[in-house]
């Protein structure tokens, strides 16, 4: 899908500084302290542009401490295509096991948010870019399943620029009917969803679960769209506007329900719980 | 059947065919009778046909489902569907030549037809974007669909697109959400729905009208996650690979039925349905008629269930002991070739010692899943999975005991390829390298997984 090119833009200008107090930042190029980024929740001080979390950052940013119960967490990808090119899928899958110690990209389970009660999820953007093979969405189902069942709210974030996962082919482009399926029958059943945006979310999972919730927050300055921007920039063959696929421009266009920033995300949804029943 | 061979692999058959036109042409001049002659080059060249199309590799296919004398939605339109009344809009932006939406009727069974729409002629492919629709193009279809849906008619769609439209506008109408709200929609659907890929199944672009009780290819049509220009551009940085990219993908026909993606197969004619549309056509109205018969006696609540059960058990992962068994074998062999790669590039040991030995400790495990990786799950769970203690597993669970690790090995690794399970893992400790990792609660799934 839209992995064309946007590897280069999401991850483009990737610190060439040496580890050390500075580094580079990935929107606006300044060269900020690292010590600031952190402890502004990896954000930007001169841009407020929302580096991506890991996936266990984020659980740690917003549910309490020690709340988060994780569920399936032994479900491991295969190559079901037996899939070799340049490298083969296998490798790619355990470096990135080896470099995350997550076995695919998707974490999901139960935990509270300010004492209530939810099942929550997240896509962990190291994981191959946090793209969606079968093992993320099968656990992006069963998390739909279990909160319809439990009757618990749903919350995922996600953070994913490859959207459906090339390697295990139309097995992957399937899990958006399928997450879409299961985000479906959540409705049905009077379940809540709010579906949370991070840099970036785009194609097969913007295009499915993402997309599809009863709320839609992003975070600032967040990649959010189908085709990824170098793929429009050759196809319509002129630069693309300023600020074009961002959380702003989302939300300027009516597909997002609010932006907002990571500091006040917790204490907000805290709020927008409180009006669920 | 004048439409040209265009193609390498259809040399063979384009020569043989000359010589038949030749001595047809030869027999109507001459006394003598030739019509022996001629038959049995007919026949020579119809299992030339058969032999080369049945062997066409992924990328042939390609070919042939974007070969432009292939029959399109609207030729099967004009010659399988009758009073059809076409029904323009999305009531919120526009109408989308992209995507044809109407009432029709295919032999006795009234149906909603939708479509993509690619052109025959330059204006026209320029109208429709050559088949890639925009949001209001998919808003459309779902707006057709749940008027098909109040009126029990069931939904059949011709699925042909490279992929949804890139480009400024699409993107500022919601292309994602639109495509996203289409899945969302369609799979629970109140009415039987068909979807036939007549020739490109391009992504999201196509899966956006894809969703429904039966998923049905032709024989020489593809249908795959990215393009394989796509592919081999990001792989191979060289869209001139897609031929490599188009294998690796598994888009063919046959590899989505065995991958349990597409649920049937529509033959086409010897040869490929552009050089006998009218024969192409009659097969697929067959198929088509074949499957809605089979739906539309179904009751709606259990063809809802059935089509969520279908879309439900996609996806092939391992679980349970089968997991833990491969997980810990793959990181093994990927934190030696880590260290390996480390020694290596530390140079503290000559490359050949370094590079070798690794290698070898690879290769047998990584010879495929017959060599000694569990079986695939596809769906339901294992057995060895479903467990009835509900042990859910608390966050700070202590990590697994993860023995001295990589820093003990030694340069050289262990040549067993699948090390024993007390063997360092290599991994850093993290919640997903528990030991405990075949406990888990089969959670409130069960039910549904029942139904595949």
């Amino acid at each position: 899908m839209a992995w064309d090119g946007l590897k280069k833009f999401v991850f483009r200008r990737k610190r060439d500084l040496p580890e050390g107090l500075w580094m580079k930042c990935d929107d606006c190029d300044a060269l900020i302290y690292k010590k600031a980024v952190e402890e502004r929740v990896k954000t930007c001080p001169q841009c407020n542009f929302h580096f991506p979390m890991t996936g266990p950052e984020r659980l740690q940013l917003l549910l309490d401490p020690g709340s988060f119960q994780e569920r399936w967490d032994d479900l491991t990808p295969a190559d079901p295509l037996s899939f070799v090119a340049v490298t083969a899928y296998k490798d790619k899958l355990a470096e990135a096991q080896l470099q995350t110690g997550l076995r695919d990209a998707a974490i999901v389970g139960t935990g509270t948010l300010h004492s209530r009660p939810l099942v929550f999820g997240v896509t962990d953007s190291r994981f191959i870019m946090g793209s969606m093979g079968s093992v993320v969405g099968e656990k992006i189902t069963r998390a739909a399943e279990l909160a319809a069942a439990e009757k618990l709210p749903l919350i995922i974030v996600s953070g994913s620029g490859g959207g459906a996962r090339m390697y295990e082919g139309c097995l992957s482009l399937m899990q958006m009917a399928k997450t879409s399926a299961a985000i479906a029958r959540l409705h049905d059943a009077g379940g809540f969803f709010i579906s949370i945006l991070t840099h970036p979310t785009m194609a097969g999972v913007m295009a499915s679960f993402a997309a599809l919730g009863d709320i839609v927050i992003a975070e600032p300055k967040a990649l959010i769209g189908f085709t990824g921007p170098r793929v429009i920039e050759q196809t319509i063959k002129q630069e693309l506007p300023k600020g074009f696929q961002r959380a702003e421009f989302m939300l300027e266009h009516g597909f997002v329900d609010l932006i907002l920033e990571r500091q006040r995300m917790r204490d907000e949804l805290a709020k927008i719980l409180n009006y669920l029943p | 059947m004048a439409v040209a061979y265009l193609h390498d692999f259809e040399k063979p058959i384009a020569e043989l065919e000359d010589e038949i036109a030749n001595l047809e042409k030869l027999a109507s001049r001459s006394p003598a009778d030739l019509s022996a002659n001629i038959q049995s080059l007919r026949e020579r060249s119809l299992a030339l046909k058969r032999e080369i199309y049945a062997k066409l590799t992924p990328w042939q296919r390609v070919q042939v489902a974007r070969d432009p004398n292939r029959p399109l939605f609207t030729d099967y339109l004009n010659a399988l569907v009758e009073d059809f009344v076409e029904l323009h809009g999305d009531r919120a932006y526009g109408d989308d030549k992209a995507i044809v939406t109407g009432f029709g009727r295919i032999g006795q069974q009234k149906v909603m037809i939708v479509g993509h729409k690619r052109g025959k002629t330059t204006a026209e492919r320029v109208q429709c974007n050559f088949g890639s629709p925009h949001p209001e193009g998919y808003r459309k279809a779902l707006l057709k669909m749940q008027l098909a849906e109040k009126c029990h008619v069931p939904v059949v769609c011709f699925i042909n697109t490279a992929g949804a439209y890139p480009g400024i506008g699409a993107e500022e109408r919601g292309q994602a959400q639109a495509i996203a709200r289409n899945l969302f929609e369609m799979s629970r659907l109140r009415t039987p729905i068909v979807c036939l890929v007549i020739g490109e199944g391009g992504s999201g672009g196509a899966l956006g009208i894809g969703v429904g009780d039966r998923l049905a290819i032709l024989e020489n049509a593809y249908f795959s996650v990215i393009s394989p220009e796509g592919c081999a551009a990001i792989l191979w940085k060289d869209g001139g690979k897609a031929p490599q990219a188009a294998q690796v993908l598994k888009l063919a026909p046959k590899d989505l039925l065995a991958l349990g993606i597409v649920d049937e197969i529509v033959p086409e004619p010897v040869g490929g349905a552009h050089h006998a549309p009218e024969a192409a056509t009659q097969l697929v109205k067959a198929a088509i008629l074949r499957m809605l018969e089979e739906l539309v006696t179904v009751p709606i609540p259990e063809l809802v269930e059935r089509r969520y059960a279908r879309h439900r058990r996609i996806g092939r992962f391992l679980e349970g002991e089968a997991a833990k068994v491969y997980f810990e074998s793959t990181i093994a062999q990927a934190s030696a070739r880590a260290q390996a790669k480390a020694v290596k590039e530390a140079g503290k040991e000559p490359a050949a010692a370094a590079t070798n030995a690794p290698r070898e400790a690879i290769t047998p495990a990584s010879a495929g899943p017959a060599a000694g990786a569990p079986p695939l799950v596809a769906g339901s769970p294992p057995a060895t999975a479903v467990t009835s203690a509900p042990a859910v597993h608390a966050a700070p669970v202590p990590a697994a005991p993860v023995a001295p690790a990589a820093s003990a090995l030694p340069p050289n690794p262990p040549t067993t390829p699948n090390p024993p399970a007390s063997a360092p893992a290599g991994a850093e400790p993290s919640t997903a390298t528990k030991e405990n990792a075949g406990a888990v609660s089969p959670g409130p799934v069960q039910s549904v997984q029942r139904h595949a």
